[in-house]
């Protein structure tokens, strides 16, 4: 019970990160688009909670509320606005075995470089916590370029947004019309 | 095998399983899904890389990229909207004629 109290931190750590394994091979093998974000929305709960034991607190509020409070919701808004069912027809493409034998690949490339490359830890790295005043002070000291530049980039997604929506108006019209 | 390399293993597997719903699922919904994924998979190797050097850069990067996925997801949704009410299905294969 000591040990098990001892390395809790370890065990929610390896528990959440099987949770989202889980949820991101449900999100390959489920066919309802519904049921596929509703998978990845519990992965990325899990991720939010390896955050949280990670001990970036913020980033882990974020991933809640941006990544499922907001573009999740979209997706699933989507999804029930287009309500197109094809339970017909296959559910994969021609790619699959290519594809599969490719996952495999990279996956075991990529799993032997990290146990050869990541250094053993050395003591006192691994708990950088830092709080959200260290970010805050850093982000809009040493960054706020890159913040800046974000709002170019929103702004530049709200005219692209538009300009997709006049597009889908025209068509309607000459479709209506012609 | 230590914490780091277990999150770093996770982050790649994410990864490696977005890419291949990519590649493998043919609804247009699900592959956007399935790029969420990769850019989880990324912010959770970045995460994990702040961590264990004790900088704020990896975190300043996973705050951008959330704004950029946010973004993108915000101009791939109208796409797909429009591309569905042309031939009012979501699968892939119905789009053949968008490669020009």
């Amino acid at each position: 019970m000591n040990y098990l109290l001892q390395n809790l931190e370890t065990l929610l750590l390896l528990l959440f990160g099987l949770c989202a394994l889980v949820g991101a091979g449900l999100m390959i093998v489920l066919r309802q688009p519904m049921r596929v974000a509703l998978a990845l929305v519990s992965t990325m709960i899990f991720l939010g909670g390896i955050y949280g034991l990670l001990g970036v607190h913020f980033i882990a509020a974020f991933q809640v509320l941006i990544y499922v409070g907001a573009v999740m919701v979209f997706m699933v808004y989507v999804i029930m606005l287009l309500e197109v069912r094809e339970a017909t027809g296959a559910k994969y493409s021609a790619l699959l075995v290519p594809g599969i034998v490719g996952f495999v690949l990279v996956l075991g490339v990529i799993v032997i470089g990290i146990w050869r490359a990541v250094p053993a830890p050395t003591g006192a790295a691994g708990n950088g916590a830092y709080g959200i005043s260290t970010f805050a002070v850093s982000f809009l000291n040493e960054y706020w370029l890159h913040f800046e530049l974000t709002s170019v980039l929103l702004v530049a997604a709200v005219v692209a947004a538009m300009a997709v929506i006049k597009v889908s108006r025209a068509a309607d019209r000459k479709g209506r019309h012609g | 095998m230590d914490r780091t390399q277990l999150l770093i293993g996770l982050a790649m597997a994410l990864f490696s399983i977005g890419l291949l719903g990519v590649i493998v699922r043919r609804n247009v919904l699900v592959m956007l899904m399935c790029m969420e994924l990769m850019l989880n998979g990324v912010n959770l190797s970045l995460v994990t890389f702040a961590q264990q050097t004790a900088t704020t850069v990896g975190a300043v990067l996973v705050f951008l990229i959330f704004v950029v996925a946010t973004a993108e997801i915000a101009l791939a949704i109208p796409i797909v909207l429009l591309l569905v009410r042309g031939k009012r299905t979501l699968k892939l294969d119905a789009y053949n004629d968008l490669k020009g």
